[in-house]
């Protein structure tokens, strides 16, 4: 076989820029002239652009322009607009939410409000690349399975931003927009409900992430390893079986008794890749709303192991004052 | 290999060198101190234990008898019951753990010893009332081997390890953006999180339930705690320089899978409880009170008076000074006020 046929190629073949299918009428059109890069060619198609925004994207990325102003110059005003300080502090800033004095109402601008309007434009900026991602989908004649799973992801992160703050009836509930302090508030949000790790759909959710890894790992292994028959052209094996197929299956029955096939690898792994987000996104909003303690509900429900105590009592119940 | 290849293989040696420049190398030292499977063990790196700190010896034992300090000097206010040789003894002593430097004159107008003039010596009388009080109230968590000024003070006229009320980075323009909600700066309170870096005063300054806890008692919501996870931040800041005070880990008190169950908790939990309860009590009725005695330069940026946490005794270690009882060598600092 020639080595150019290959996806995996060494040689890079330059063809002349395909432009794609003609687009519908309107405001915008494709944007850019296309050209090749030798480093995108390493790991992927060596064309770069055309790029077509269309005006979803445009809208979309504008409102996402706005929530990251909103979110930067918030955490640059609160270190006094000190450009060193900004950058060296950028990993501890946050734009925080409201406190939950202010419950669903809409507090005063530098009281959460900025957060208010930050996950507004936020959100505004994802739902729309989701209606772009769909409609370029079926402009293409395409399945809608990125957006779909696109839509799991959009799932979780408006669990974690807006129902459940609303559910609980305060936004001082919600995430902050800030790298630690947003890792700060995982970390509070499992200890303030007593241990997510006893939460059953907590458990789902790292199942499925890990799964999901594993069948990446496993389906990546696969189709290299055959990729000398021809495997890595998996469409083409889908409908027309080859010894690339043959192999792989083959591979795997004899190693745990069952294998996927070429076209059912890729099932498994976008079910395993949604049912995290989904799986996750019910966790929490259970959290809080419908089970306040985690640990207590596992012990309630026999999932927490037990072993001997310590038999330290709590000294509030026994003297004086209680921190 | 070609030239990208190269610099490529390059660069992430680099970069994994400088990931792992802040970590401390192994093997650790990793001792089981709960039942075996939950993750309950102390881990310490052998090679940052270093020499324990020396610990002043003992002055001598004054002889008994003579009379008492108060017949003999004026304005004893709290001591005044010593033999006036036991009475010189523990004003060398403290001379020696407070002000090494200066000697009395630290304290005391050499010309009248009486005098109160000086605000250190105010502030000292006070201190020693403090160190009766904690000695004396607090075996729940000093036990027996209690306090002296070298506790906090190792040789400082100022204990190293202290705290005042932290407002935060000046804000210029704090009206329109760049509300921090008391946290998200790297906070050293907080040991260097991006959490709450005022906890000691939110948690420190009053007695009573300052809302520490914030776990519901029930699987279900029945309205048993109304804490939400703004508060479980502040109380994370706390736990975070208890940790950093005492050098151990959550699992030192806590096991982590229920922070809050007092029946899985380690005995030192209870311990700890008593020293909240204590630095609380200290910081209400003897610390921040001295704020009006105190000049200018000593007090925080808000006006308050330096006050204790944890780490004021315990500098880093789960027994302060390594549990050397000096204290039991001088128990003039132990008798009830």
């Amino acid at each position: 076989m020639a080595e150019y046929q290959s996806i995996y190629t060494r040689l890079q073949v330059r063809p002349p820029v395909e432009p794609g299918v003609p687009v519908e009428t309107g405001v915008f059109t494709r944007q850019g002239e296309p050209f090749f890069s030798y480093l995108a060619g390493k790991v992927g198609d060596a064309q770069i652009g055309p790029i077509y925004l269309g005006t979803l994207g445009v809208a979309s990325l504008v409102c996402g322009f706005i929530a990251i102003e909103i979110i930067g110059l918030n955490m640059w005003a609160s270190v006094n607009w000190d450009p060193i300080e900004f950058v060296r502090q950028l990993f501890w800033l946050a734009l925080e939410p409201p406190a939950a004095k202010y419950g669903l109402s809409i507090p005063p601008l530098n009281e959460g409000g900025w957060w208010i309007w930050a996950g507004f434009f936020l959100t505004a900026a994802i739902i729309l690349w989701w209606i772009k991602m769909y409609t370029r989908a079926r402009a293409l004649g395409l399945g809608t399975h990125t957006a779909w799973a696109f839509a799991a992801a959009i799932w979780l992160y408006l669990v974690l931003g807006l129902i459940r703050p609303v559910l609980m009836g305060s936004w001082a509930e919600a995430v902050p927009f800030g790298v630690f302090p947003h890792l700060d508030w995982t970390a509070a949000f499992s200890i303030r409900y007593g241990n997510l790790f006893y939460n059953p759909f907590h458990m789902l959710s790292i199942a499925f992430l890990y799964g999901s890894v594993l069948l990446f790992a496993m389906h990546g292994a696969t189709i290299l390893a055959v990729n000398r028959f021809g495997g890595d052209r998996e469409l083409e094996q889908i409908v027309d079986r080859g010894t690339a197929s043959e192999r792989a299956a083959l591979f795997w029955r004899w190693t745990m008794g069952f294998n996927a096939t070429m076209e059912s690898i890729h099932r498994w792994a976008w079910w395993f890749a949604v049912l995290t987000p989904l799986t996750g996104g019910i966790g929490i909003l259970l959290t809080g709303t419908v089970v306040d303690n985690w640990f207590l509900w596992g012990v309630k429900h026999g999932i927490a192991p037990m072993y001997p105590l310590e038999g330290v009592a709590d000294p509030a119940t026994m003297s004086g004052g209680t921190p | 290999m070609n030239e990208l290849s190269k610099y490529g293989a390059l660069g992430l040696m680099v970069c994994g060198a400088l990931l792992l420049a802040g970590c401390e190398r192994p093997p650790m030292d990793s001792e089981q101190t709960g039942f075996r499977g939950t993750g309950i063990v102390e881990i310490n790196n052998p090679r940052l234990a270093g020499e324990p700190d020396a610990i002043p010896a003992a002055l001598p034992p004054a002889p008994a008898g003579g009379p008492p300090a108060g017949s003999v000097y004026q304005n004893v206010q709290v001591l005044g019951d010593l033999s006036v040789a036991e009475f010189t003894r523990l004003m060398t002593a403290m001379t020696s753990w407070v002000s090494p430097e200066q000697g009395c004159n630290y304290c005391h107008i050499p010309t009248n010893l009486a005098s109160d003039d000086i605000y250190t010596k105010v502030v000292s009388r006070r201190m020693l009332q403090m160190t009766q009080h904690i000695n004396s109230s607090w075996s729940s968590h000093v036990g027996n081997t209690g306090v002296t000024c070298y506790t906090c003070h190792r040789g400082l006229n100022v204990p190293a390890q202290i705290w005042t009320v932290d407002p935060g980075p000046k804000s210029v323009r704090g009206d329109f953006a760049g509300w921090r909600d008391g946290q998200n700066i790297a906070a050293p309170a907080a040991a260097y999180a991006s959490l709450p870096y005022d906890a000691f005063d939110r948690f420190l300054t009053n007695t009573g339930d300052a809302g520490i806890r914030v776990n519901a008692a029930t699987a279900l919501p029945t309205g048993s705690t109304t804490r939400d996870i703004k508060d479980t931040e502040w109380t994370y800041s706390l736990m975070m320089h208890m940790s950093e005070g005492l050098g151990v880990n959550c699992t030192y008190c806590h096991n982590s899978r229920a922070f809050a169950d007092w029946e899985q908790s380690s005995p030192v939990r209870v311990t700890a409880y008593h020293g909240i309860n204590m630095v609380q009590d200290l910081n209400v009725d003897y610390l921040d009170p001295l704020a009006s005695a105190l000049p200018e330069h000593r007090r925080g940026v808000l006006g308050d008076a330096p006050k204790a946490n944890c780490a004021t005794c315990h500098q880093g270690l789960p027994k302060p000074l390594g549990g050397a009882q000096m204290a039991a060598d001088y128990p003039a600092l132990g008798s009830a006020p």
